[in-house]
């Protein structure tokens, strides 16, 4: 199993954010966490670099416990994550941005690791010298999926990467997240207000309401549940 | 000005030792009645006198220059043109590289040409003063994007460093240096421990406080700092343990005898000023070559963006630290320098009013730009003096020029930014054996 959640309570202050989460993530699955705004979603991504850390429960990568290990110690685990928001670093060169993903990781790896993103994102290596800032929302969307594989993760974390994005960019991020998958054998844990697209390219699925998972299936089953149905999907994402 | 040659290719030897014989044709022509001829007063009576040898040196440069320019230049050039992967966006222009060198050329030959005219001298190593304070505060606050208010205290510890190290232990001025650059990175390091967790407003107000209880000590510890009183008698530099004095104690050299010279008093001013260009200059080189490190570039990414850092794995903490201790030291450098050069400090020079100047220097030539801090320290210092003559309106027309400055560039004067790396796209795509 490559994550896994045990009873996970995480807490901002006084407000109880994450309330006794269970998660599993097996290798080479692409799992998708959907949710409405406030439920947690963000929380329990970032609970897995610490921030919140988990004051109850523990959190499993790769057979080792990680529940207290420092922030700044995870992603050399094999962790990256494409934040809420991009978070690209806006004044500096999209070669610089893909540079900083591989804050730690041995440099005789960049020339091999950059061409795979090159591959995968034309655009990245047309653009390699533009300012971050002004590349447009999807190709920004890009370029920090682009930032988080050049750490080469097991498993790579996407906070809500459709969000803001003109449709035909959706159906992109959508399409590169199974490639991902079934052509890089990446481990994916998509989070995701737009639970129709998610739901269709996700192995399984899991509803946060309220700092809890109140479902769990396979992502036809979640697709198909009449909960789901009602309050994810009719109305009108 | 066809003579100078401005081909697309690259230029032949031959080529460039015309381009520059021709530079230092214009230089002869100018310098003739700018450089060669003076005016000196004998007896009441002004009277021409010829500085040929003075010309010689300032055509030589010139020629010399122009050369090195050129073939650095086209070095450049050259190596552009291999990497097809970079961009036209954002590259440095052409126009900032050539005011950067005609900055540089500029600020070596002031001294050929004023070198009777101690207020020149003495003003433009103000300039330089503020240019190496602006560039040492530029790592704290361009790059890493961390506002510091009180940049002044690192400046004041490494001028008191040296002040005390003469008074107690003898020290000279080049012992003294390195000790006052480590001890001022100390206390960027002691400033940086408790202010890690705050940004912006909340980190400019701790800052701003940190300046003025450094201050507040040096004026009460008296038994430290001799109070308000200040420490003089404070050494000036040698030149290799050469003194610029007029009597040099038995049996040693000075300056003026050692080369055989008649002693003059611009001696010392013109090597305080070639002595804090250098420190300009390595400190400009120091902070360029970091910022193509690792650590320059993690500095950066932290003043875009904090929580994505912490994502990417860096180790927040160090990359601010390391700010903090780098930024002061270079402060405390200046300080040194400082110190050695009025001879006399006292707590009275590291007002809050000196850490304002700075940041506005930082500020106004835009965040990260380091000809940019150069322009702005020009401004900022040759305003003031310029307005002497109106002195009840001196601090109006600062402000209102520093007001003018944000309206017409926003921000600051040069806002550009010099990427930290440049890629082969033959070497990213596979065209590399
Ligand atoms: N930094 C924070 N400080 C305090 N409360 C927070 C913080 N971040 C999120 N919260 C709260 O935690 C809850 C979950 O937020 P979040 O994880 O961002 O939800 P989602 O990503 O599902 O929209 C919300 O009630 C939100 O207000
Ligand atoms: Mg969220």
């Amino acid at each position: 199993m490559m994550l896994h959640m045990e009873g996970v309570h995480a807490h901002y202050g006084h407000i109880h954010a994450l309330r006794g989460i269970d998660v599993e993530v097996q290798v080479g699955e692409i799992v998708t966490l959907i949710g409405a705004n406030g439920a947690g979603k963000s929380t329990l991504m970032m609970s897995l670099f610490g921030k919140p850390g988990a004051s109850r429960g523990r959190i499993v990568f790769d057979g080792e416990d990680i529940t207290r290990v420092p922030s700044h110690l995870i992603s050399r685990r094999g962790i990256a994550i494409v934040p809420e928001g991009r978070r690209i670093f806006q004044r500096m060169t999209v070669l610089e941005n893909l540079l900083m993903g591989t804050a730690f990781a041995d440099p005789a790896n960049f020339n091999a690791d950059i061409k795979r993103v090159y591959a995968m994102f034309p655009i990245l290596e047309e653009r390699a010298a533009q300012r971050a800032g002004t590349l447009s929302g999807g190709e920004q969307q890009m370029l920090a999926i682009g930032r988080a594989l050049m750490s080469r993760p097991k498993l790579l974390l996407l906070d809500e990467p459709s969000l803001g994005l003109a449709p035909i960019y959706i159906k992109r991020i959508f399409q590169i997240i199974r490639e991902l998958n079934t052509e890089h054998g990446m481990t994916v844990l998509l989070v995701e207000q737009n639970a129709h697209h998610a739901l269709r390219v996700a192995h399984r699925g899991y509803v946060l309401q309220h700092g809890e998972i109140v479902l769990a299936g396979t992502g036809q089953e979640l697709l198909a549940s009449p909960e789901v149905r009602a309050a994810y999907l009719e109305g009108g994402h | 000005m066809s003579a100078v040659i401005i081909a697309r290719h690259a230029r032949t030897p031959a080529e460039r030792f015309k381009d520059a014989a021709w530079v230092a044709f214009v230089a002869l022509l100018l310098g003739i009645p700018m450089v060669g001829l003076t005016t000196v007063d004998e007896g009441g009576a002004l009277t021409v006198q010829t500085r040929f040898g003075m010309l010689a040196i300032f055509v030589g440069v010139s020629f010399a220059g122009r050369f090195i320019f050129r073939w650095i230049m086209d070095q450049v050039r050259g190596r552009r043109a291999a990497k097809s992967a970079v961009a036209k966006a954002d590259r440095t222009p052409l126009a900032i590289r050539v005011i950067g060198w005609a900055v540089l050329g500029a600020s070596v030959a002031l001294p050929i040409m004023f070198s009777e005219n101690r207020y020149v001298i003495d003003t433009a190593t103000t300039v330089l003063i503020y240019v190496m304070l602006g560039w040492g505060l530029n790592v704290v606050v361009g790059l890493a994007g961390l506002l510091d208010l009180g940049y002044v205290a690192f400046y004041a510890v490494g001028a008191y460093t040296y002040a005390l190290l003469f008074s107690h232990f003898g020290w000279t001025f080049w012992e003294a240096l390195p000790v006052a650059g480590a001890m001022a990175a100390t206390f960027g390091i002691l400033l940086g421990y408790p202010i890690l967790r705050l940004r912006g407003d909340y980190l400019a107000i701790v800052t701003l406080g940190f300046g003025e209880i450094i201050r507040v000590i040096l004026v009460n510890w008296t038994e430290l700092s001799n109070g308000p009183n200040g420490i003089g008698s404070i050494p000036r530099p040698t030149l290799f343990g050469l003194p610029f004095e007029r009597n040099p104690a038995e049996g040693t050299q000075s300056f003026a005898t050692f080369f055989g010279l008649d002693f003059s008093g611009m001696h010392r001013i013109i090597f305080l000023y070639y002595l804090i260009l250098v420190l300009a200059l390595l400190t400009n080189v120091f902070v360029s070559r970091l910022r193509k490190l690792p650590v320059g570039r993690a500095w950066e990414a932290l003043r875009e963006d904090e929580i994505a850092c912490k994502a990417m794995g860096m180790n927040v903490t160090n990359v601010k630290l390391s700010a903090f201790a780098i930024g002061a030291m270079l402060g405390g450098f200046a300080g040194v320098f400082f110190a050695a050069r009025q001879g006399f400090i006292s707590p009275e020079s590291f007002t809050f009013t000196e850490s304002a100047t700075i940041l506005a220097i930082v500020v106004l030539g835009g965040m990260g730009s380091q000809l940019g801090v150069v322009l702005a320290a020009l401004v900022l210092v040759l305003l003031p003096e310029l307005g002497r003559n109106f002195s009840e309106y001196r601090m109006l027309m600062f402000g209102t020029a520093m007001v003018l400055i944000m309206v017409w560039k926003p921000s600051g004067l040069l806002a550009s930014r010099e990427p930290t790396i440049r890629l082969n796209k033959a070497a990213a795509t596979g065209g590399e054996a």
